[in-house]
């Protein structure tokens, strides 16, 4: 099980080498990794369905509580199925659409590593690792959607799709961390007794908002959805991959594998039923002020999202039921058409569905595919999208008092989903073929099959539902522990659901025949903006870079005696503040006798050449006082016995003197630029910080020193390190770790100046 | 700086405080001195021999570009730090020859650890010192 989470992560690491000799074969070889590890999950559909969940365990960082325990039940065979099958079917389609792009090769490698850290999110029993997986699907999603990475809107989008989903998945892993502290495991399976003490914990609200920002990040739920139209920049196979089938889904598998959990609380049903409910008819109404074929699947995933959060609020039997269902359906024919937007896109160079029509005389297939993702969408009988929307209707219309209300807003939604499924499906095969696209080919079989085979599975499992019933059986059951059985069929009498089916279609075809999409429609719409969430989150972006750059440009302005000053304040400050409590320091007056005439001398000349070095009007003469302060400072280090010190404070020292020399050589003749009032205060400043350092020195001689580690290193250095030079011994020997750190450290450096100084930011100066 | 005395004098200095470097980072073991300080003095060395006759001319009296010294003293100090392992003992354990070499004294990893000191403080110090001469 592990090799088929990671397969998709290993491909996509050996991608680069492997495109660099045989290119060509990787569009003809990586769809048959996801192809493989369809078949194999496939083939653990028979002991799902009759013995319940497999478990595989592979130990990763135990010490935390972390590991890769991977969980297959109904519901994450569900996804596994629907990431690899679809993911398959992405990947043969890329080969063929992507053809001629330069970027095939690291196309298929974020696709991989798309692929595997989503089997990876819904196959993770541990929270942690699931949460990894979780990020990891924000982040290659921001590579596929950032794709044509020379577009400034591709750009933006993939970043605002990062942004949104990576702090939506942060805000998550506070909740799974706090989730494992309460429940004292992270392991989802172990989790599943401890529902009861998680829902009655005090933490218990704080933790269900965390869940849902994640989740609803994910799976654009208002106000977060805005991410997923700019995310349609993407190359159409990774909408149709990651904007349709899966990765939006991910926060619906979140949802749905935390009911049995945390679920069926009032706050938990009703703010889901809440933001479902709210995003399923703003997005749905959205759809149909767009004509991009694009925008209006955007839209309609978004509200198609909206129907699943709803219907986990809703969370009876019925509701999870439809969930289960429609996640597949949804999958289904929005994927379909998708593709087939792709298609048309190919072959006819665009996606206005304003000046689309009649392509099916040239793409039959293509057009059949349309047809039956449309009809799915609509619910028509005998296709997919009936079933599910059956359960869905029971489910809303049997929910106590508000039933009414839910279910009006649900029958609304299903309308305009018909109508903008009808405009994407059939709109662009039907009526007479305009002239500009006569030009338009049959696509390649690469192309066409997919959606064929995705549209026929709608239909498929639409005419014989009970082809379904183990499957979703299981999927029930890991939503709900005590399902009943099910047997999904096409007919259940006349009743009021019927009825309402049938007013769905009536008024979504008299809808479609009346509503026809037009650009004037989104001008309309435009004066809403400035309160959309995106504008929100975009003010807010702009704002806090504002105030980043103000705060870097007061702070890092690029005068170095500013840094010098800010350092020094700072120092002072922190360091006075300490002292504010008392200073504790004893002088003996009596051992003034103690000091040489030769010391006297020395701190005479100190003395002096500072006086020296602030009066002198030339740089030569302050760089000579600074070097003979140095070099009294090395008499001191001589006088109290540190030879060693003194000797690489000396070179140091005249090392210093030489760079100065060096550069001040070539500047011009030394002016004074800081007014009086500038001195006074670096004067002032100086005094303090050089005050505060004479008094943590003398503070030093009153902390009792402890000398055994000095009394260690004298007596061992020659016995143990054979050296008579105790300060080399511990350079070389005692400490030696330490030295090579310190060289390596100074290469380092060297290779920072070096660069730095040759490094040429404007290529055109180049001499 | 095209001083005559300058010049003349930075000719002799240039060997003598070679010479000096060495000897000092030999005594290290035993006496005030060591990888370090001999380093920075052989690097003062060629400092004042290009304030006397320019980069180019320095540069010509050393084929090694200065940079190359960088990785073969961090080689040395990394061979002698664990050559001890190679023989069976723990990392940094010091090895010497039983016999004390003429001229230089005692040999053993320590001495070749400060060699690798040596060489890195010379190839950064004028790897810095030089960029910047050439910059201005």
């Amino acid at each position: 099980m592990i090799f088929a989470v990671i397969s998709g992560l290993i491909s996509a690491a050996i991608l680069p080498i492997f495109s660099r000799f045989k290119k060509d074969l990787v569009p003809k070889l990586y769809p048959f990794i996801p192809l493989g590890i369809f078949i194999y999950l496939a083939s653990f559909l028979q002991h799902v369905v009759s013995e319940g969940a497999q478990f595989w365990s592979y130990s990763w960082i135990p010490s935390f509580g972390i590991n890769l325990d991977f969980r297959l039940d109904g519901l994450s065979l569900l996804f596994g199925l629907m990431i690899t099958g679809i993911g398959a079917l992405v990947f043969f389609y890329t080969s063929y659409y992507l053809k001629e792009d330069k970027y095939l090769d690291r196309f298929y490698g974020y696709l991989s590593m798309f692929m595997a850290a989503m089997l990876g999110l819904v196959l993770s029993d541990n929270l942690i690792s699931l949460f990894i997986f979780w990020e990891l699907t924000s982040i290659s999603s921001f590579f596929l959607i950032g794709y044509k990475n020379e577009d400034d809107s591709s750009q933006k989008s993939a970043l605002t799709a990062l942004g949104v989903t990576g702090f939506g998945g942060l805000v998550l892993l506070a909740g799974l961390i706090w989730i494992g502290h309460v429940g004292g495991t992270f392991s989802y399976t172990e989790l599943l007794n401890s529902s009861e003490i998680l829902q009655n914990h005090q933490s218990y609200i704080w933790i269900v908002i965390l869940v849902f920002v994640g989740a609803f990040t994910k799976s654009a739920q208002f106000p977060f959805h805005f991410w997923l139209p700019g995310a349609m920049k993407a190359p159409t196979p990774v909408s149709t991959y990651l904007h349709s089938a899966t990765m939006v889904k991910a926060g619906i598998y979140l949802l749905a594998r935390f009911t049995p959990l945390l679920g069926g609380t009032d706050i938990w049903n009703w703010t889901l039923i809440i933001v479902g409910g709210f995003t399923m008819l703003y997005a749905a109404i959205h759809s149909l002020f767009r004509t991009d074929l694009k925008s209006i699947l955007a839209y309609s995933t978004i509200s198609a999202l909206g129907i699943l959060v709803f219907l986990l609020g809703i969370g009876t039997e019925d509701a999870l039921l439809g969930a289960g269902i429609f996640i597949l359906t949804h999958a289904l024919y929005k994927a379909t058409l998708f593709l087939i937007t792709g298609i048309i896109d190919h072959e006819t160079g665009t996606r206005e569905v304003t000046s689309l029509a009649g392509l099916q005389k040239i793409m039959k297939p293509v057009a059949l595919a349309g047809y039956l993702a449309a009809l799915s969408s609509a619910g028509v009988p005998f296709l997919l999208g009936f079933i599910s929307k059956e359960v869905m209707y029971e489910a809303s219309f049997h929910f106590g008092s508000w039933a009414i209300l839910l279910t009006a807003a649900l029958v609304i939604t299903k309308i305009i989903l018909f109508v903008a499924g009808f405009w994407v499906g059939i709109k662009p095969f039907t009526g007479s073929l305009p002239e500009e696209h006569k030009s338009a080919k049959m696509p390649s079989p690469l192309l066409w099959v997919p959606p064929v085979l995705l549209a026929s599975l709608s239909l498929i499992f639409g005419a014989l539902p009970w082809l379904l019933d183990g499957l979703m059986q299981s999927v029930f059951t890991s939503m709900l522990p005590e399902a009943p059985e099910i047997h999904l069929a096409v007919w259940h009498g006349f009743n009021w659901i019927l009825g309402l089916s049938l007013i769905t279609l009536a008024v979504g075809l008299v809808l479609y025949y009346t509503l026809k999409p037009s650009k004037k429609l989104i001008e309309n719409v435009k004066t809403f903006d400035r309160i959309a969430p995106i504008q929100l989150m975009e003010n807010i972006a702009m704002s806090f870079q504002g105030f980043a750059e103000k705060w870097t440009g007061f702070f890092q302005n690029g005068f170095l005696r500013n840094y010098v000053i800010t350092i020094l304040l700072f120092l002072t400050v922190l360091a006075g503040y300490r002292l504010y409590d008392g200073v504790d320091i004893h002088l003996d007056w009596n051992q003034i006798s103690q000091i040489t005439p030769s010391e006297f001398l020395v701190v005479i000349l100190m003395v002096t050449s500072i006086i020296f070095a602030l009066v002198t009007k030339t740089r030569t003469g302050v760089i000579v006082a600074l070097g003979i302060i140095g070099l009294a400072n090395c008499l001191f280090f001589l006088y109290y016995s540190a030879p060693d010190l003194a000797m690489t404070q000396f070179s140091i020292d005249i090392l210093l003197v030489l760079l100065f020399m060096l550069v001040l050589f070539q500047l011009p003749k030394n002016r004074s630029f800081s007014t009086r009032k500038i001195r006074y205060r670096d004067g002032l400043l100086s005094l303090m910080f050089g005050s505060l350092i004479a008094i943590l020195a003398l503070e030093v001689f009153e902390a009792p020193s402890y000398s055994e580690v000095s009394d260690y290193y004298a007596e061992n250095a020659y016995i143990l390190a054979k050296g008579k030079n105790v300060v080399n011994v511990i350079l070389v020997d005692f400490r030696g770790i330490d030295t090579m750190v310190e060289t390596v450290v100074l290469v380092i450096a060297a290779i920072g100046v070096f660069s730095l100084l040759n490094l040429n930011l404007n290529p055109k100066s180049k001499d | 700086m095209k001083s005559l005395i300058f010049q003349t004098a930075s000719r002799y200095l240039l060997p003598l405080l070679l010479l000096f470097s060495v000897f000092i980072l030999l005594r290290g073991h035993y006496l005030p001195g060591g990888g370090f300080v001999g380093g920075l003095m052989a690097a003062i060395a060629f400092i004042l021999y290009s304030f006397a006759f320019g980069l180019k001319e320095t540069r010509s009296i050393v084929k090694l570009n200065p940079r190359y010294l960088m990785p073969i003293g961090l080689a040395i100090c990394i061979l002698s730090a664990i050559s001890p392992w190679l023989v069976g003992l723990p990392v940094m354990t010091g090895l010497w020859y039983d016999e004390p070499l003429q001229l230089i004294g005692m040999v053993g990893s320590a001495l070749f650890f400060d060699i690798g000191v040596y060489l890195v403080v010379i190839g950064s110090t004028l790897t810095i010192m030089f960029s910047i001469i050439e910059t201005i």
